[in-house]
């Protein structure tokens, strides 16, 4: 069971600012372990933002993104009261949502 | 020393009433370390076993200049210098070696070599910008210095100085923050040798660019 | 929120600080190596542990099964906000002065009834050191922006503030390092990481200030007892015990020194 995201999302003009803080160990696959063995790829693969149910933007990921990811974005037309959502899916089939409130 | 009841209740009572004098806070402190570090892999309680010239720098304020003296001139006696009379190696070995911080922690393996650690305090090559300014800059080290020919006899004393520098700075700086990598045992005197070529080799890229 | 409010009031101010350089020339390398730390600093991992530790804190745990809300860490029992600026300090029910780490400890054993030492015993990253990230992260996050202004009015903590000062400036080991070798000094660095200067008040959320801290080189949330801990192996000392008298008498110094300055711990580090 993962830890939650941290999503904040604030209005800002004609839209709103997302922020998103994921805990995700990211692994690329590629890094050794201390007694030398691989540590196995174990990564995020997809995530999608959907406003008020509708998704407004989807991401592939890659081993390229950070351990505990950090993503901004902005939403037009997202007001206050609004609701968006993120969910990622991993490697491994794992999958979390996590919904907020746009202030 | 004995103490009888009467005197101890009135040195208890003394220290109640006063703060702690400062014998009594060096062994306060003295007590804290014993109880607070314990070995582990290489690096050994031994360590806070203090010799004379890190006792007298461990202060706030520097030690008096007769004090500062008397520790150069002891740690100056304690320099080896090289057996063959070889005293400049390989600038290329040199680099590498200023470049790799490993060695003497409790995370590094027995016996493993160690790096001099160089470029964490101090500027080096002009080449490289990733350095560190606790130490002078040391670019241009044997050029500004009239070393020409390390195999010069002009050249000699700055040779020397230099061997001695690195063996043992405290020789020439009581209170040093640089290590003495020869006398503690942190590198070789074939590694002081390729430190000494990346420092004094006209073709190094510190005297060369 | 205030708390968030202070961040972000400080971060603004980082980054404020980052771009008024002057234009003449380049920036340069240590300058633009700070501009990008303060651009990480939004959206800094260390939120995932201050929110698992607000869940530790309530949460009824350990062979008692109760909760921390009756810990006190200096200002009443249960009462985590402004706590972490005025520690290290003296506790009556234990007899002696105690970081933060050191009081968490107090608290899981006395209160859940788990083993101090053996958590202490624990290597970081690992069991129960990694419940003490999560609630060091917690806690220092409910003082954030606060100014640090640890207490001296007791003997045990003016006596510690002299040993951890002894302790600053003792050298030792195949190095011949003290504390003082790398932060007694201003303007220095090593390779390219600012030096604090720790002998006094090295700037709001510099140093003591900044520290528990998001590390992003390792992915890991460090707390001061970490900090500590890797300084000494570099200065290639001997391993000082968790929450040890050493830690929690340097801590003393580096928090009286600190005095004024603002915390933004948990912070985020290279």
């Amino acid at each position: 069971m993962s830890d939650p995201m941290r999503i904040r999302a604030q209005v800002q003009g004609s839209g709103a600012v997302v922020r998103v803080l994921m805990s995700h160990e990211m692994e690329t696959g590629l890094r050794k372990d201390a007694a030398g063995a691989t540590v196995p790829a174990w990564h995020i693969t997809e995530v999608v933002a959907a406003l008020n149910g509708k998704t407004v933007m989807t991401a592939q990921w890659g081993t390229a993104i950070a351990k505990n990811p950090f993503t901004q974005f902005t939403v037009k037309g997202a007001k206050s009261g609004d609701k968006i959502s993120i969910s990622w899916t991993d490697s491994r089939g794992d999958k979390r949502t996590d919904e907020v409130v746009v202030a | 020393m004995k103490i009888s009841t009467l005197a101890a209740c009135a040195l208890v009572l003394a220290a109640c009433s006063t703060a702690p004098g400062p014998q009594q806070l060096e062994q306060a402190t003295e007590v804290a370390l014993k109880a607070s570090f314990r070995d582990q892999g290489i690096a050994k309680v031994e360590r806070l076993n203090q010799d004379e010239a890190q006792k007298v720098c461990s202060e706030e304020t520097p030690p008096s200049d007769a004090v500062a003296t008397r520790i150069e001139a002891a740690q100056l006696a304690t320099i080896q210098w090289p057996a063959d009379g070889v005293y400049v190696g390989d600038w290329r070995e040199g680099e590498k070696l200023a470049q790799n911080g490993r060695g003497m922690t409790w995370s590094d393996a027995a016996g493993a070599p160690s790096g001099g650690n160089c470029y964490n305090c101090h500027r080096i090559s002009k080449a490289e910008i990733s350095f560190g300014t606790i130490g002078p800059s040391l670019v241009q080290y044997g050029k500004m210095r009239g070393v020409a020919d390390v195999a010069d006899p002009a050249s000699s004393a700055v040779i020397k100085y230099t061997w001695g520098k690195l063996w043992n700075s405290k020789a020439t700086n009581a209170c040093s923050g640089m290590p003495r990598f020869g006398h503690q045992g942190v590198l070789s005197p074939a590694q002081i040798r390729d430190l000494m070529a990346l420092l004094l080799d006209p073709k190094s890229p510190v005297n060369a660019q | 929120m205030s708390c968030g409010l202070a961040w972000r009031a400080v971060l603004a101010f980082g980054l404020g600080a980052a771009f008024a350089l002057p234009v003449l020339g380049q920036k340069s390398t240590a300058d633009g190596i700070n501009q990008y730390r303060a651009l990480l600093a939004d959206g800094n991992p260390a939120e995932l542990w201050e929110a698992k530790g607000e869940a530790l804190w309530k949460q009824k745990r350990g062979p008692n099964n109760a909760s921390l809300e009756a810990c006190d860490l200096g200002k009443g029992p249960g009462v985590a906000k402004g706590a972490f600026v005025e520690l290290p300090r003296f506790f009556a029910d234990t007899g002696k002065v105690q970081d933060l780490e050191s009081r968490l400890l107090s608290c899981l054993q006395t209160l859940q009834g788990f083993d101090a030492a053996a958590i202490a015993a624990t290597p970081f990253g690992r069991g129960e050191q990694l419940t003490l990230e999560a609630l060091v992260a917690f806690v220092a996050a409910e003082s954030r922006g606060l100014r640090f202004k640890l207490p001296q009015g007791h003997a045990e903590e003016r006596k510690m503030l002299e040993v951890g000062r002894r302790l600053f400036f003792f050298r030792a080991g195949p190095y011949d390092f003290s504390c003082a070798s790398c932060h007694g000094e201003d303007g220095k660095r090593i390779r390219l990481q600012d030096l604090p200067n720790l002998t006094k008040n090295p700037g709001d959320g510099i140093g003591f200030a900044a520290w528990p801290a998001y590390r992003v080189s390792s992915g890991e949330l460090w707390g001061m007892q970490r900090r500590l801990n890797d300084c000494f192996r570099q200065q290639r000392f001997p391993y000082p015990g968790y929450a040890s008298e050493v830690t929690v008498a340097l801590g003393v110094y580096m928090g009286v020194k600190s005095e004024g300055a603002a915390s933004i711990a948990p912070s985020i580090k290279r």
